[in-house]
């Protein structure tokens, strides 16, 4: 029988994955946001698998929030990445230092 | 049993693509694993008796969220071959954070704190009970002022993304419309004596 910790171990597993792809990747903007999409969806899993575990429907109303809150991170994380491509060819994380930061 | 092994297909698969996703050399195939495994996800999602959010998840992360990435990658001319420079060099503390990280989290799940006794016992809903139609009723009732603030949230996202983008032409022509509103009789209107 598929118990809570199985769901937990998969989603421990999905978000170490973000975790390393984003040092992994580090170069890459759109990469980058993929690491953190893998990382949101494992939370999801979490909350979902409380959720049933727990017979409480609020922790799918939290999924609905972060999926909303994951898609407008997405949007504008690509529209900003999209005007920076064009003021200067290119997406590589090192080559963002106009704020010199 | 066949929902035990359809937990270590749609789990071991997901995972399996989500290695696919930071380990791909191409960014387009990075995306097609990251699809395949939201719908892995969703499987997982449906083994927990979540169908709305499955299909949510199908619906919004592969069906618009997912092809936005898929949009910007074909549109932007990109060196793959620079952005892979120095892939390895941080593999050590990177490996080191998340092996550390995936200890702890399975050493917290596993420790029996959420054990199945711990837990009480679960049963799956009966092929009666609508989940989409429980969500709806939570969601606009206790959870009403969440939801608006998400449809502003949504709004803001998408002005925000139009005004990032949106690029003016210098040879293009434009209504400027305060100055059209502001207009008076006298400015375009002139009497003369004949």
């Amino acid at each position: 029988m598929i118990g809570l910790s199985d769901y937990l171990i998969v989603a421990a597993a999905l978000f170490s994955l973000g975790v390393i792809g984003l040092f992994l990747n580090r170069k890459n903007v759109i990469t980058i946001l993929m690491c953190i999409e893998l990382m949101l969806l494992a939370v999801n899993i979490n909350f979902v698998a409380f959720s049933h575990y727990l017979n409480d429907l609020s922790g799918q109303i939290f999924v609905f929030f972060v999926l909303t809150v994951a898609a407008c991170e997405v949007a504008v994380g690509l529209a900003i990445l999209v005007s920076f491509y064009r003021l200067r060819r290119s997406i590589d994380i090192e080559d963002i230092n106009t704020l010199q930061g | 049993m066949l929902e035990t092994a359809f937990f270590y297909m749609f789990g071991g698969m997901s995972v399996l693509s989500g290695m696919g996703v930071v380990l791909a050399r191409n960014t387009m195939h990075s995306v097609m694993f990251l699809i395949f495994c939201f719908f892995n996800a969703s499987g997982l999602f449906f083994l927990l008796d979540a169908e709305f959010l499955g299909i949510i998840l199908i619906l919004i992360y592969v069906g618009a969220v997912m092809v936005l990435f898929m949009f910007v990658i074909m549109m932007l001319e990109v060196n793959a071959a620079k952005l892979r420079e120095g892939f390895l060099q941080y593999l050590p503390l990177g490996g080191m954070i998340a092996v550390v990280l995936m200890i702890e989290f399975i050493a917290a799940s596993s420790s029996g704190v959420f054990a199945e006794s711990a837990m009480g016992a679960v049963t799956h809903m009966g092929q009666e009970v609508n989940n989409t139609k429980e969500i709806g009723q939570i969601l606009y009732t206790r959870y009403l002022l969440g939801f608006e603030i998400a449809a502003i949230i949504l709004l803001v996202a998408l002005i925000g993304a139009v005004v990032l983008t949106i690029r003016e032409r210098k040879d293009a022509k434009y209504q400027n419309m305060s100055a059209q509103v502001k207009v008076r009789r006298e400015d375009r209107v002139r009497k003369v004596s004949m």
